[in-house]
């Protein structure tokens, strides 16, 4: 994000009250969401320093404690370093220990990722659109409906659709963790509003005249022009499958279907069971290689999902 | 707590209006229809055969049979349901101020242009949120421990002896902790995006007016973001309601402070899964759906209707 296109710094916005201003200034061709350019502050800045360390701080406990072996854990102060740097030794063993089974649980939850946020943003940006630029019988009352499900505790839910899922045979198979993620109310509330703004009636209608169909509409007119709405929803289908992990609990017995966040789970638990092996440094470079997928993710894709979300909160 | 937060469902208002109404056709049914239809499946379904599950019982002699409301009469005389209904909602009551004063403070202070490296902030104070429960709370954990974690760490460097985080009476503030943790640059991102979308024209008449950075933001900024401070008000209590992941992971480390009944989802998960019985475990979730439903709503209704 570029800083905000001011000719004039103004220095009367930050003065002290009663300080008195002059005619004002004429305004750029930007709007700003900032009076004048203010000065900028020390103070504040170390004040929202706090928050910040309070956010990195065990981000970086994490990072640092990667590198350590299972003695090194217990033996060295936690935020800093110790002695002998087993980081790349953790990795090997965290991909190799009990037959490799951490590269199991990261294909599944590629997989769950994949197909269940994958599906979710489909199924959101389909209905989106519908809600945003159809008029059809029931459309109030659908979206009055998914908003108001919104509310229902997830173990409400939860006890029911395993008894459901078990009573198809669902249960234990991955399609008991990707059926329950297609459904993103977030996502399809985020794509209406997107589809609404984002998608003049004119330029559906000079296709519709060209004799493109719904369907050629839909994919050549509409779908371009929701990129930025569609990579927000994407993200946050991706970090609500990623992180999934009540929905798992119930549904995967079969540690082979297991998703990293159970698996991470399980390894922790083994130090408590009885003749368990505790490998807390590999829960730790486990939780390490877990979560840069999606903090690379949100780094990356920053300029789509903030202008995404930036769109959301128009219609507030 | 993995549920995604809508930031503005709460007023379903009416979109635009679609260019011309005789293009009212079930067209648009083609498109809805594919979310529709495993929203029935993964949703209204679930709750229907919840409800149907409410009234009946299953035991050992005499097999499944009809109770009515019995199962609903039992849940209102539960006292560990209760017990767990008031530890989220004094959960509720400190952690949910906090975490959204720090988001709201954290948003005007990006929003007021006087940061060193605003962007920086921004998405290191949000970075948590991608971070999953699970590793939260290991992490935190971790962290907590007091003969190996940070905790310990800190009391042996300074020969100091602080209060055992994972401790039966600071239990609750542990998990507030991490709650707070995960979820304040999630909010303060929500707070902020609000933020950005006040009209310019607005600070300049406040300027015109001669208003300090005080008065902007309370005759201002909070009355334009007041829609997304009940949506996160109301999420953060749906969220608290359910809480279950941090006590569930964090239960083996802590079992003397977390017992099966801590949270009322915790209860419901171990009534049926540890206790086969769905029947009641169901009825308690539904009771517990009605209640979370009823206090979202109230704070919908005071959020909305305080005068601008």
């Amino acid at each position: 994000m570029t800083s905000p296109v001011v000719t004039v710094p103004d220095r009367s916005a930050t003065a002290p009250a009663g300080a008195s201003r002059t005619a004002p200034r004429l305004r750029g061709p930007r709007r700003r969401h900032t009076p004048g350019r203010p000065r900028r502050s020390v103070l504040l800045t170390v004040l929202t320093g706090l928050v910040l360390l309070y956010s990195l701080v065990p981000l970086a406990w994490l990072v640092i404690s990667a590198t350590k072996s299972q003695e090194g854990l217990a033996r060295s102060f936690g935020l800093w370093f110790d002695g002998d740097f087993a980081l790349w030794d953790n990795i090997a063993e965290t991909f190799t220990y009990d037959d490799g089974v951490f590269t199991r649980w990261l294909l599944n939850t590629l997989l769950y990722v994949v197909v269940g946020a994958g599906g979710a943003t489909f199924l959101a940006v389909l209905g989106g659109y519908a809600l945003a630029k159809f008029d059809f019988p029931g459309r109030r009352a659908v979206f009055a409906v998914v908003i108001g499900a919104v509310a229902v505790p997830g173990t409400a839910l939860a006890v029911p659709t395993f008894l459901m899922f078990s009573n198809m045979g669902l249960t234990n198979t991955p399609w008991a963790v990707i059926i329950p993620s297609l459904i993103s109310p977030f996502g399809l509330y985020l794509m209406w509003v997107f589809a609404s703004e984002a998608i003049p009636a004119e330029l559906m209608e000079a296709a519709r005249i060209d004799g493109a169909g719904e369907a050629r509409t839909f994919f050549q007119v509409a779908l371009p022009l929701l990129a930025p709405g569609i990579v927000t929803v994407l993200l946050f289908t991706m970090v609500a499958t990623w992180n999934n992990y009540f929905l798992p609990l119930i549904m995967i017995k079969d540690p082979d279907w297991y998703p990293l966040t159970l698996g991470l789970n399980s390894w922790n638990a083994q130090a408590q069971t009885a003749g368990g092996e505790p490998v807390f440094h590999l829960v730790v470079t486990g939780s390490l290689i877990t979560i840069l997928p999606l903090i690379a993710a949100f780094l990356l894709l920053q300029k789509y999902w903030q202008s995404g979300l930036a769109a959301g909160s128009v219609k507030e | 707590m993995t549920t995604l937060q809508p930031p503005a469902a709460a007023e379903p208002r009416p979109a635009p209006p679609p260019a011309r109404r005789d293009r009212r056709s079930w067209t648009g049914w083609g498109f809805l229809g594919p979310f529709v239809a495993v929203f029935a499946l993964v949703f209204l379904a679930p709750i229907a055969y919840s409800l149907y599950l409410s009234l009946f019982r299953d035991q050992l002699i005499g097999g499944t049979t009809f109770v009515g409301f019995d199962n609903y009469q039992q849940a209102f005389q539960d006292d560990r349901f209760w017990a767990a209904l008031g530890r989220v909602s004094l959960f509720l009551l400190v952690q949910v101020p906090v975490m959204l004063g720090i988001a709201l403070l954290v948003a005007l202070a990006l929003d007021s242009g006087r940061l060193y490296g605003r962007d920086f902030f921004r998405i290191s104070v949000f970075l948590p949120y991608a971070v999953p429960a699970v590793v939260a709370t290991l992490m935190w954990g971790f962290m907590y421990g007091t003969r190996f974690g940070l905790v310990g760490d800190i009391n042996d460097a300074l020969g100091i002896s602080l209060p055992a985080p994972l401790s039966p009476g600071l239990m609750l503030a542990s998990l507030g902790n991490i709650v707070t943790w995960e979820f304040v640059g999630y909010n303060m991102l929500i707070f902020y995006s609000a933020l950005r979308v006040i009209p310019h024209s607005l600070y300049e008449a406040a300027e015109i007016d001669g208003a300090g950075q005080i008065r902007v933001i309370t005759a201002i900024k909070l009355p334009a973001i007041r829609g997304a401070l009940v949506i996160a008000t109301i999420f953060s209590v749906i969220g608290s309601f359910q809480l279950f992941n941090e006590p569930s992971i964090l239960r083996p480390l802590a079992p003397n402070a977390i017992t099966t009944d801590y949270t009322p989802n915790l209860y419901t998960y171990s009534l049926s899964f540890n206790g086969q019985q769905h029947n009641y475990s169901a009825t308690v979730a539904i009771v517990m759906g009605l209640i979370t439903m009823v206090i979202a709503y109230v704070v919908q209704l005071r959020g909305m209707r305080k005068g601008v």
